[in-house]
């Protein structure tokens, strides 16, 4: 038999995978033939190599930070487990999610967690601040070499004072939040396929005022 | 004494058994297979063979899905395009609609820069790895349903013992019969077209061929796109063709330098490859020459998995003579003819191809084309590929067929920074402005 069939997943750890992620059972199978493809050694774990063999991906300004996510602190492997943890930030709240059980521990998906994740694509170093040098790294990587300095550090700056409440000139993961609103927009494509979550901030109406 | 004198007349009765099945065996095959196949007449043997092959599959499918529900659990269906369904909207459009969304006012005056833009890199980032356009077609392609090769199933599981006692009986057909009947057809030599049209029937190859009245003329090119070296035999066995290529080692090797002595073929050295104007030159040259065959070549460069045409190299298309576009597509039930050969190599895969069922495949001729005033090779190159991937129902890509093995280049990473920093900065010009 060919080496898939070797490794396909027992039904225990799809189910357990259900509980910790919400992906239906479709959804979890479809992904790990998706994560065994990518798989090039064979041995069951992913390495940065083998997410930068996409070339969607590798075209991505951001390509590296995304990449990043996946792995946690200190590691060079991600093994399947993490990699639908951190996929599962990215499935849609569902309405019959929101009664669930309060005792339980907060979902993956849940509106912090997803800030929380786009927070962290900012924060490279983890100290749950975005410092002004960190905002520029992240504005360097979108637009490249097409704006000056100055340009960007007048953007910067200018970020930093609409989001920052505390004065401190960087900007915490309250005053993240705080900034704006969250809206959902999914996409539905039919049976078998993904839904993805589009997540939004949004900037108070007198940050507006003020920058114009 | 007793039992010794039992088993020698039964003895003798089996080899005459075997001896009579072996007679018969023979007599079978050259009249059913290698006499028609010189006269190039068919029994129409092999259609039957396929449509019972097809009730078989959708037998043994049925089962597997019969089965999986019994253990009530969702089949894994892997034949899908798409995970995910993507919107062809720009860079533009797209940010500003997530600002949009976020705001609660109107934007008539869009702001430089807001932190909720990431969530566009970010978005198209995870899709990506969810589901990309490339890394798929260097793969075999996934097949709905499943047909009794264990290489080509995802859940494979003992369902019953009817289904695994039809797979042993494949097994059995499959390597005992089909395998040493080909192999013995495979070495035979023949004339020529002759010789391809056994290679042909010793794959059990169905070809249908459309629209012969495009067939490529002599001083001509005709390109097509790859799948599998089989490819080179199918066109061959429907009219003669000079091949360029590289000389290989190997087997590969040994039947290029054979097949030079019957046809003026165009083998390069592997340091001649890189002199393009040297490559160009000699194909010109030969197409120049009206009575030499059309050239064959396959501008992808390497083997793609028949679900998608990547890009074409602009070389052959250079050369200015009349194109003759071929598209090739297969019918991954019976056998897939996809070569990955960054997996296998190429005894490998012949062992594949001659112990599947059968190689069915559709051949369309399409009109012949020429380059346009005012077309570079490029366009013209891209029409081309349009066109064969229209006919042939395959996806027609950008991608670079060479992203199998090597990295995509930075210039389409700079192209999406260029995007949005004329987003920001020119925000800023007409902000500047009002």
């Amino acid at each position: 038999m060919g080496s898939r069939a070797s490794t396909l997943l027992r039904e225990e750890e799809i189910e357990e995978i259900k509980k910790e992620t919400g992906f239906s059972h479709s959804q979890i199978t479809r992904l790990y033939s998706r994560f065994t493809s990518l798989d090039k050694g064979e041995n069951g774990t992913l390495s940065r190599e083998d997410f930068q063999r996409i070339p969607e991906l590798a075209i991505n300004p951001l390509g590296d930070r995304i990449i990043n996510a996946f792995f946690p602190e200190g590691e060079d492997q991600v093994n399947f487990r993490g990699f639908m943890r951190t996929l599962a930030h990215f499935r849609p709240i569902e309405d019959n999610e929101k009664n669930k059980d309060p005792t339980a521990s907060e979902p993956l998906n849940s509106r912090t967690n997803k800030l929380l994740f786009a927070f962290q694509l900012y924060d490279l170093d983890r100290d749950d601040k975005i410092s002004r040098d960190e905002l520029l790294q992240v504005l360097r990587m979108m637009v490249g070499v097409n704006i000056s300095d100055e340009q960007l550090g007048s953007i910067a700056d200018r970020t930093i004072q609409e989001a920052d409440q505390n004065g401190d000139n960087s900007i915490s993961f309250n005053e993240f939040i705080k900034v704006g609103n969250l809206q959902h927009i999914y996409v539905w494509a039919g049976d078998h396929y993904l839904i993805l979550t589009y997540i939004l901030l949004s900037v108070l109406q007198d940050c507006l005022c003020s920058s114009v | 004494m007793g039992p010794f004198l039992d088993f020698n007349p039964f003895d003798n009765l089996l080899c005459i058994l075997l001896g009579i099945s072996f007679t018969v065996w023979f007599t079978l095959l050259l009249v059913f297979i290698i006499v028609p196949a010189i006269f190039g007449v068919s029994f129409g043997i092999r259609r039957l063979y396929m449509k019972t092959l097809l009730k078989i599959f959708e037998w043994a499918t049925h089962r597997i899905e019969r089965g999986a529900k019994d253990n009530n659990h969702l089949l894994y269906k892997p034949y899908s395009n798409a995970i995910i369904a993507k919107e062809p909207t720009s860079l533009e459009e797209e940010i500003n609609e997530i600002r949009r969304r976020g705001s609660n006012r109107d934007l008539d005056s869009a702001s430089e820069f807001e932190m909720s833009d990431i969530f566009y890199f970010c978005r198209r980032g995870v899709e990506s790895i969810m589901d990309d356009e490339v890394t798929k077609r260097f793969s075999a392609e996934e097949l709905e349903s499943w047909n009794l090769l264990t290489r080509s199933n995802y859940n494979f599981q003992h369902i019953s013992l009817r289904l695994t006692v039809l797979w042993g009986l494949g097994v059995v057909i499959r390597y005992g019969f089909l395998l040493p009947l080909r192999m013995k057809n495979f070495l035979s030599e023949q004339v020529h077209l002759m010789c391809y049209r056994i290679c042909v029937r010793a794959l059990t190859a169905i070809i249908t061929y459309h629209d012969s009245e495009n067939k490529p003329k002599n001083g001509g090119i005709c390109v097509a796109n790859h799948t599998s070296p089989i490819d080179v035999i199918i066109l061959a066995s429907d009219g003669c063709y000079a091949m360029v290529g590289q000389i290989h080692g190997g087997l590969m090797g040994v039947i290029q330098k054979s097949m030079v002595k019957a046809c003026p073929h165009i083998w390069f050295e592997r340091s001649e490859v890189k002199d393009r104007h040297l490559v160009a030159k000699r194909l010109s040259d030969h197409v120049e020459d009206t009575t030499k065959l059309p050239i064959l070549i396959f501008p992808e460069g390497t083997c793609i998995n028949n679900t998608s045409v990547m890009m074409f190299k602009k070389g052959s298309f250079e050369i200015g003579s009349t194109v003759y576009p071929v598209a090739i597509k297969y019918d991954p039930r019976f056998g897939d003819a996809f070569w990955n050969s960054s997996q296998f190599g190429m005894v490998n895969y012949l062992l594949r191809m001659m112990s599947s069922w059968a190689i069915v495949c559709s051949v369309w001729y399409l009109p012949p084309m020429t380059r346009e005033e005012g077309e570079d090779a490029v366009q013209f190159a891209s029409r081309v590929k349009a066109a064969i991937a229209r006919q042939g129902g395959l996806v027609d890509l950008l991608w670079d067929g060479g992203l199998k093995r090597g990295k995509v280049k930075d210039t389409f990473k700079e192209e999406q920074q260029k995007l949005y920093s004329k987003m920001l900065v020119g925000t800023q010009e007409d902000r500047s402005r009002s």
